[in-house]
């Protein structure tokens, strides 16, 4: 075939309306695609004749004229959304078979532009870690390799399946969620575009919960203009998520001028950690040097409390994270363990949770109940809130200084092999999301776009983060470092 | 701090999550690194620093006291693992 499915959501939108293509080809181009994918276990399950039955209403609207941007669209959806009627399991084995009788809010609103779900993608379970090791469903494999090496490499987490798919070209685009890095992280491991919008933007309702405080759902697109143009569907108020914000929602595509003169960009001095290697550090002063080349002004400035994040994250997270996973408990869905003689109902929660959760949910769960258990509530839980404020008002001050947005590397290296962190200490692991994990602990937008390759071919990412509730302005300075940066480079197909 | 083995099996009680005993140790060790992590929050001057509530201050909003809801028990039921003439059925919770 022409293949359709790597076109951008923006080029395959415009051979929509031109009558160049239709939303069958393009959803054929996608489903043959995923099909010879299976290495990449990316696509979790599959939903071809729900996905051709869309796409062919979105033709007749298309054909009538009636063709919001998205209409058509072949998207992959996380398997943390609730999708009606398709299983949706969060990545756990907890939820075997669940298959919900609702449709979450974000893929509502996605489904109502017409786009086309082709099914649903890998992601750790319940969206806990960073390389995509913890899912029911198996890894996540990279379409990345290192040079000559064969060795399988992790897509980042917790939106690897979202990830890996979209950088294999088996959709155009897909839904992620970022809790503490789960969309920025993998985007950048891949090489694609990926944004957590203001915590609010989007409605939480019909998302598998893991952080209730920090969760937040936007796109992994293949460049800014499709995150524009995905974000803009995504969001929007809803009454079924009280912390779902009533704003209007821009156009943010139009929003997309380039133009960026005079725009005051930040470097936090806290984000340049020992032992970060100079290729990191090389990326981050290019990404600086192409800013001001495009008229911003780039100034120092500091974040003080960047050091304390993530060990607050890994109090609130888990904290939340036990209270909202307490509802899996073998009566109302999903899976129930196989009793004994005279178990009661105390032994079936116990045995259920022990077989269902896997071991990084499991220890999460606890570390959560023992932070809000009695008598370390106030040391452990009301403290890491109160830090949090603190974190938060590090950026209220500098963006109260006329600092427009904040520029800093995505993650502290590029993606890693599957397997090589196994025998790290779980902290090993956090320090993946260090430079992601104050975005969500402030509320605030963020984006990672792809600036650069290391010495091992990989890509390697760039992370801005704007004002609140600024996500078009933030989209457009990403969109001046992309035109910049002309990141290129295509995993070659080895699956 | 570190943890114990009896403190790693008093939470996942509360965690209502099944633990066998040999697990025990090696939980205990896991905890005790990750909560090593979490203390350097102490370093930290909390003092008159109220604990974050809500990422973006806002009222919540109201709505009419009124059912909205309901009449969808076939919906609720649909997942469970053992439903029977209408209910959840679980193991016997009252001798």
């Amino acid at each position: 075939m022409s293949d359709l499915n790597k076109l951008t959501l923006a080029a395959a939108r415009d051979r929509l309306r031109a009558k160049d293509v239709t939303s069958v080809e393009l959803t054929e181009a996608c489903l043959g695609a995923i099909e010879g994918s299976g290495a990449l276990n990316a696509f979790v399950h599959q939903t071809p004749e729900l996905a051709l039955e869309r796409a062919r209403e979105a033709d007749v609207r298309l054909a009538k004229g009636d063709a919001p941007d998205m209409c058509g669209l072949p998207i992959g959806i996380k398997d943390l959304f609730c999708t009606k009627g398709v299983l949706s399991q969060a990545g756990s084995a907890i939820l075997d078979g669940f298959k919900p009788e609702y449709e979450s809010t974000v893929s509502q609103n996605l489904q109502d532009a017409g786009a086309v779900m082709l099914g649903k993608l890998n992601m750790d379970e319940f969206a806990m870690g960073s390389s995509n090791e913890t899912s029911t469903y198996g890894d996540v494999v990279s379409p990345w390799k290192r040079g000559n090496d064969d060795a399988n490499l992790t897509p980042g987490g917790s939106s690897g399946g979202s990830a890996a798919a979209v950088a294999a070209d088996l959709c155009l685009a897909a839904t992620g969620t970022d809790t503490g890095g789960s969309i920025r992280q993998p985007a950048a491991f891949v090489g694609i575009t990926g944004i957590k919008p203001t915590y609010g933007r989007c409605s939480r309702w019909g998302v598998v919960a893991f952080a209730s405080s920090l969760d937040q759902a936007g796109p992994m697109t293949k460049d800014v203009r499709d995150a524009a143009i995905m974000l803009e569907v995504m969001c929007g108020h809803d009454a079924k998520d009280s912390t779902s914000v009533d704003m209007a929602v821009p156009n943010f595509e139009a929003m997309l001028t380039g133009d960026i003169k005079g725009k005051k960009i930040g470097l936090p001095k806290e984000y340049r950690m020992d032992g970060m290697p100079a290729e990191i550090e090389k990326l981050w002063a290019d990404g600086a040097d192409m800013l001001r080349d495009a008229g911003a002004q780039i100034v120092d400035i500091s974040l003080p409390h960047t050091k304390y994040a993530l060990p607050a994250y890994y109090v609130i997270a888990p904290a939340e994270a036990s209270s909202n996973l307490a509802r899996y408990d073998g009566v109302r869905y999903g899976h129930r363990a196989k009793l004994d003689a005279g178990d009661g109902i105390t032994e079936m929660y116990e045995k259920t949770r022990a077989e269902g959760f896997g071991h990084e949910v499991q220890r999460r769960v606890m570390i959560g109940t023992y932070v809000l258990s009695a008598g370390f509530y106030d040391a452990y839980y009301n403290r890491a809130r109160r830090v949090r404020a603190l974190i938060k008002r590090d950026f209220e001050n500098v963006f109260a200084d006329g600092v427009d947005a904040i520029l800093t590397p995505t993650t502290p290296s590029a993606a890693f092999g599957l397997g090589e962190m196994a025998d790290a200490d779980p902290v090993q692991m956090y320090l993946n999301d260090v430079f992601t994990v104050t975005v969500n602990l402030a509320g605030l937008p963020g984006i990672s776009i792809p600036a650069g390759v290391d010495k091992q071919g990989l890509p390697l990412g760039l992370q801005l983060i704007g004002r609140p509730w600024e996500e078009g302005d933030l989209l457009n300075t990403a969109y001046a470092l992309e035109a910049a940066a002309g990141f290129v480079a295509k995993p070659a197909k080895w699956w | 701090m570190s943890i114990d083995v009896e403190t790693a099996a008093r939470v996942a009680k509360l965690a209502r999550i099944k633990v066998e005993p040999e697990a025990l140790p090696a939980l205990a060790q896991e905890f005790s690194a990750i909560l090593g992590f979490i203390e350097q929050l102490n370093e930290v001057d909390v003092e008159g620093v109220e604990p974050m509530t809500s990422v973006t201050p806002m009222r919540l909003k109201r709505r009419v006291d009124v059912v909205n809801d309901g009449g969808q028990q076939e919906k609720i039921l649909a997942n469970a693992p053992d439903a029977r003439e209408g209910f959840f059925a679980v193991p016997k919770v009252v001798e």
